[in-house]
């Protein structure tokens, strides 16, 4: 500083002559894992670690996260389990295809996000307390959680951080779980089902049976993965140039499926939690000119793919009536956990549970060369042995390949 | 007649509130411990009404309400408690702000406060919405296969007819142990759980809010609860 206060212009010159040494793959990323161990350090928190074996990927700002490939407790989705089972099915049918281990709890609530998002009637630490019991129950078994839902799995995570920030809530937390009589447990990572789908995509690829290369697929990122705590998404170099979130695209690229762009692929798809159930005006507009039809205008995909709960049931149901306002649909829309099944050979209904869905999905079977008419034949002689009491649908009848090479 | 409320928005559907009524609800939010992780400042950059579904197609702008809480403009802040909350999809899309701003979540703990008060615009918006309470509260999970009836969704076309003649065998179709035959909960979840699940309603006053948005909700919820909870002691 000179007595006048200013900085002389050589001093700047210099210190703009000076080069910066900061390589960006070098560069610090912020990493919550650190604040949890610190707190369990202090005695407050039950850490979870992740088991081995793990796959470690890269998140968006360089954090290298990991993914367990197995001994997983499923966090199930209520809107999955509840109206697309097929997509629940799938996930467990590709963890017995691999032979891993998981287990699927009946010690499990849901996370109760979507209620919240929808009317706001509970607090933050009820929000808490039920992801920590949860939690705490996946722990108590020794399985790691593995979470379905992406909405429970964006919940959770801005959970976590406001539990690791506001020492008051967690006190809160810790007194009801108490309660319970329940550590306060936090799992060292929050990982997504589609991140587990991701890290198995060459896996998944090398018994895939059924070709997919000349399938065009769009991909809808959902919200709730890769927004509410956008940082610890999976990102990749090599998909978008690392400008989006890598799950889903990676494993169509992995199957030969090409994906195709389109530029409303940031929007939501018109959920909106309470809307979808009581306001669907909102939901069906949205989902329909805001994302199917720009679909269909740019890139005319055979099939949707995405890998949240919401997202199947608002692009796949406001397809109907908008059909009938004459508007362009007529898009299937499946999770990337359907599709990895079905390129493995699963059956269409056994295990995918098609018909479930409401868009028509037999022309995109058709051009996959599944001769679903068959399998669904199989399935409805399924359906009259359980009506007469003789079988039940058992993963024995469900697990191995349905579908032959094509 | 209720004096309307004539400033602000083109059209107001509800009744004006004393100043200072307005006043202590804005301090209620504020208050919330998240409140100084949701909102930073603003550039009134617009970055997130241009991402924001319901920006187009409602009167609603995520910039407004984080512009609103910086400003402390309570008589504004009060539209939005009344009326444009409910228009947020809470999708998260507003995130992206610059300002590592969350205009979702103070939407969030704005609509918590108006539920917490039985803000009687708050109580219309979820009328229709209960039955997702009874659930949740009850069962552990949002929705399951019986609410799926065509009364609820004529829209989704004739698929949710033959759902409902096909229901029960469809769900016995299913080879996951946890949802196999289950209608009235998306999966089997253990008794044991329901109640620590009834705990925590009870524990963190979960309970005492459902009063305020439906007296009637809150005790059928109650009862159900309470004898669970005494069975199980």
């Amino acid at each position: 500083m000179t007595a006048t206060g200013f900085i002389p212009i050589e001093d700047i010159l210099q210190k703009k002559r000076r080069p910066v040494h900061r390589p960006p793959d070098q560069a610090h990323a912020h990493d919550i894992r650190e604040e949890l161990f610190e707190l369990e350090a202090k005695g407050e928190i039950i850490v979870h670690r992740v088991p081995e074996p793990y796959v470690e990927v890269e998140t968006r700002f360089g954090r290298k996260k990991k993914i367990p490939i197995e001994h997983t407790w499923h966090h199930k989705s209520c809107g999955q389990c509840g109206h697309i089972p097929g997509y629940t099915s799938s996930i467990f049918w590709l963890h017995r295809q691999f032979g891993l281990d998981y287990t699927d709890p009946i010690d499990q609530t849901s996370c109760t996000g979507w209620n919240y998002y929808a009317s706001g009637t509970s607090n933050a630490v009820a929000q808490m307390a039920v992801m920590s019991r949860n939690f705490a129950a996946a722990y108590e078994e020794g399985y790691y959680p593995l979470i379905h839902c992406g909405t429970s799995f964006g919940h959770y995570k801005e959970v976590r951080e406001q539990l690791i920030h506001h020492k008051d809530l967690r006190d809160q937390t810790r007194r009801v779980l108490e309660k319970l009589g329940k550590p306060l447990v936090i799992p060292e990572e929050i990982v997504h089902y589609s991140e587990w789908i991701h890290v198995m995509r060459h896996r998944i690829a090398e018994r895939q049976v059924v070709d997919m290369s000349h399938i065009k697929a769009c991909v809808h990122p959902a919200c709730h993965y890769h927004k509410i705590v956008a940082e610890d998404a999976i990102y990749d170099k090599e998909i978008y140039g690392g400008q989006r979130t890598a799950t889903i695209t990676g494993l169509l690229q992995a199957l030969g499926i090409e994906v195709a762009d389109y530029s409303t692929w940031f929007d939501c798809c018109g959920f909106g939690f309470r809307h979808v159930l009581v306001q669907r005006d909102f939901t069906r507009s949205f989902a329909v000119m805001r994302k199917i039809e720009v679909m269909i205008d740019e890139a005319q995909p055979d099939v949707t793919i995405t890998h949240d709960t919401g997202c199947v049931t608002t692009l796949d149901k406001s397809q109907f009536a908008a059909k009938a306002h004459e508007r362009r649909v007529g898009v299937p829309v499946l999770s990337d956990a359907q599709i990895a099944a079905l390129a493995m050979g699963a059956h269409p209904f056994r295990v995918v549970q098609l018909h479930w869905h409401s868009t028509d999905w037999r022309p995109l079977m058709e051009k996959l060369g599944i001769d679903w008419e068959y399998y669904w034949n199989e399935f409805q002689e399924d359906l009259e042995a359980i009506r007469r009491g003789e079988a039940l649908m058992t993963w024995e009848k469900a697990d191995g390949v349905a579908i032959q090479p094509n | 007649m209720p004096q309307q409320y004539t400033f602000g928005k083109a059209t107001a559907s509800y009744p004006d509130v004393p100043y200072e009524e307005k006043e202590r609800l804005f301090r209620e939010v504020k208050e919330d411990p998240r409140y100084e992780d949701f909102l930073y400042g603003c550039y009134e950059c617009g970055i997130c009404v241009s991402a924001c579904p319901s920006a187009r197609f409602y009167d609603y702008s995520p910039r407004v309400i984080a512009q609103t809480m910086a400003r402390e403009d309570v008589d504004r802040f009060y539209e939005i408690l009344a009326e444009d909350i409910w228009n947020c999809a809470q999708c998260f899309s507003c995130v992206r702000c610059p300002r590592q701003n969350n205009p979702g979540g103070l939407v969030t703990l704005i609509r918590e406060v108006a539920v917490r008060n039985g803000i009687q615009e708050t109580r219309d918006v979820l009328q229709g919405y209960t039955r997702v309470i009874y659930k949740v509260m009850l069962k552990g999970n949002q929705v399951s296969p019986d609410m799926l009836q065509p009364d609820f969704f004529p829209d989704w076309g004739p698929w949710v007819a033959s759902f409902r003649g096909n229901m029960e065998i469809w769900r016995q179709a299913i080879p996951v142990d946890t949802l196999r035959g289950v209608t009235d909960a998306a999966w089997r979840t253990a008794d044991n759980t329901l109640r620590e699940l009834y705990t925590i309603w009870f524990e963190t006053g979960n309970l005492d809010i459902i009063e305020e948005v439906d007296e009637g909700l809150y005790e059928l919820l109650l009862d159900v609860m309470e004898e669970e909870l005494e069975d199980w002691e």
